[in-house]
């Protein structure tokens, strides 16, 4: 089954993961079962002590809700204004391939650029923000946008959503440009049936890609690390701290290198359920459409 | 496509209204950069700069000892360095196992998926004990060593991308050739690798952009300038001498013109792989 040309052209690839994932991966399972410093290399066996303190603290629940607030806030308004942008520029309007270069620019931007130039911009003394709400009059005096801590999420996850509704919207115009034209007119077209058309003729034609962009979007939330960090550092008074900033304070401020590894751990069992559960949601879907 | 007045003008109004959302935040960037300090901190403030002052980007592209520009420009150069390194690496390990994926037509798709499956684990989870394996080869701080840690993302997706491209590419040309007696390494050399120019260069310019926005990793296992990547000298920026707003706005378009420049040749290429998608469940 396993000739030996088939092992030698996956070895490379293999030896690869396992020196650069498998390896650290087995370590951080290990370490997520021991008391280890970051420090001291080994540290005592503790069972499921570490899992068990996490699920029970008050800071590990809360890092978990504001990850799934980040997480679902962002997806799904990223999902929604990416899809009716798409849509947009699928119409033949002029200029439109303008705008799709524009929002090119968004989705290139490395994130701990559009993480900085947001903090700029929200800034409580100079800040853009503040100027233009303040002269148009929809404030009354400067606000401190990441320092108060009933707004910081919500500003974060704006500039993520700035940054990334581009790309789901690049997404559906991509899967939209491979139907055919005159199907699409046929569909578009006002009709008794307009809803039904959409859905037998343009929600096959970018479901796929959606799924993809969907799944992609949860496991980068979920993970969601450098734009906190570089905006917040998941303050002010914890309002922003995340599973991913929980697990560097935890390994890396405290040195406690076991109990950031079960984090961690656990950080990656969310996404795998959340992902499940997306993906047998939009596989129901297209059978019924 | 024939559309009413009103869904035409809808359709314009909607269209200038997401460019002045995308547009705004960018252009304030540009006009920061641009602006005196003085302009900046004004109260209220200056939108439109007295006089336009390029000095910035002067001072971060020159290199005299201990400047921003020295800092900025060894960043650069690091970025470059292990972009080009993890890229290479990247590629040499999973072109065997992408071709082999592909010719084998789903027999080793659950393969691929676990190895695509990895882009799930955040990067933090393997900062400790890279940390300690990097440690253990006198790798830290060094271009080399975040090279290796960076192999960690670009590895999974050189892999998927690659197999996706060969898909493309018809098995019977290399049957051909087989028939006429190459051997593989022929084959790859005369028909699959000139064949798959296009999904290689996709695949290069992918690597770049994921180092380029590499940031944990490289705040992690750097400390100086021989190492420190541009995404760790703009947090430091952000989060050090954050008194000249402008400076950082220009840091930020400098070091955000490779990205969008290779982003532009890049989204054909990239939304075509994501919507015919390289791994079907």
């Amino acid at each position: 089954m396993l000739g030996r040309r088939t092992l030698l052209l996956l070895l490379p690839l293999g030896l690869g993961l396992l020196a650069v994932i498998g390896w650290p991966l087995v370590q951080t399972v290990w370490l997520s079962f021991t008391d280890a410093q970051l420090g001291d290399a080994t540290g005592n066996f503790v069972g499921l002590a570490n899992y068990a303190h996490a699920l029970r603290s008050h800071g590990f629940r809360h890092a978990l809700q504001v990850t799934l607030t980040f997480s679902l806030s962002t997806v799904i308004i990223e999902m929604i204004l990416g899809l009716l942008i798409g849509l947009l520029l699928d119409l033949p309007l002029r200029g439109r391939n303008i705008l799709r270069g524009l929002l090119l620019i968004p989705w290139a931007l490395p994130t701990v650029i559009n993480a900085m130039a947001w903090r700029v911009i929200y800034n409580p003394d100079f800040g853009a923000l503040n100027a233009l709400l303040t002269q148009t009059g929809i404030i009354g005096a400067y606000r401190s946008w990441l320092g108060e801590p009933g707004v910081a999420l919500t500003a974060i996850a704006a500039a993520d959503i700035w940054k990334t509704f581009p790309f789901v919207a690049l997404i559906t115009l991509a899967g939209l440009q491979n139907v055919p034209r005159e199907l699409k007119e046929a569909a578009l077209i006002d009709g008794a049936n307009a809803w039904g058309r959409f859905r037998a003729v343009i929600l096959p034609a970018i479901i796929t890609p959606l799924t993809i962009a969907a799944v992609l979007r949860i496991i980068d939330t979920i993970k969601v690390f450098d734009i906190i960090w570089i905006m917040t550092r998941g303050g002010p008074a914890n309002a922003t701290k995340s599973l991913s900033i929980m697990v560097y304070e935890q390994a890396f401020s405290f040195g406690n290198a076991g109990y950031g590894a079960a984090i961690a751990l656990l950080s990656v069992a969310i996404s795998v359920v959340l992902i499940g559960g997306y993906m047998r949601v939009s596989r129901a879907q297209p059978a019924t459409a | 496509m024939r559309m009413t007045p009103l869904g035409r003008a809808l359709g314009y109004l909607a269209m200038i209204l997401v460019g002045i959302v995308v547009v705004t935040p960018l252009l304030w960037l540009v006009i920061m950069s641009v602006s005196s300090t003085r302009d900046l901190t004004s109260l209220p403030l200056h939108w439109i700069p007295q006089r336009l002052d390029f000095s910035r980007y002067h001072r971060l592209l020159s290199l005299a000892t201990n400047s921003d520009g020295q800092i900025f420009l060894f960043a650069l150069r690091n970025t470059l360095e292990v972009a080009a390194g993890a890229v290479v690496v990247s590629f040499l390990l999973a072109m065997p196992a992408a071709w082999l994926i592909s010719r084998r037509e789903g027999k080793l798709d659950r393969l691929l998926l676990l190895v695509v499956a990895t882009y799930m684990l955040p990067p933090l989870l393997f900062v400790v004990p890279l940390y300690r394996i990097l440690s253990g080869f006198s790798m830290l701080n060094s271009p080399w060593g975040l090279m290796i840690a960076d192999s960690t993302i670009v590895l999974p997706f050189t892999t998927w991308l690659l197999k996706g491209g060969i898909d493309s590419i018809p098995a019977e040309l290399e049957q051909a050739a087989a028939i006429d007696g190459a051997n593989l390494w022929r084959i790859w050399i005369m028909i699959t690798l000139p064949l798959a120019r296009p999904i290689i260069s996709t695949t290069i310019l992918f690597g770049v952009l994921i180092v380029w926005d590499e940031f944990l990793y490289a705040m992690i296992f750097t400390s100086d300038q021989s190492a420190q990547t541009l995404t760790v000298v703009i947090a430091d920026l952000a989060n050090g001498r954050v008194s000249d707003y402008g400076l950082l706005a220009t840091a930020g378009i400098l070091a955000a013109l490779p990205p969008v420049i290779i982003g532009i040749f890049l989204q054909r290429a990239l939304v075509a792989g994501l919507t015919t998608g390289g791994v079907k469940g």
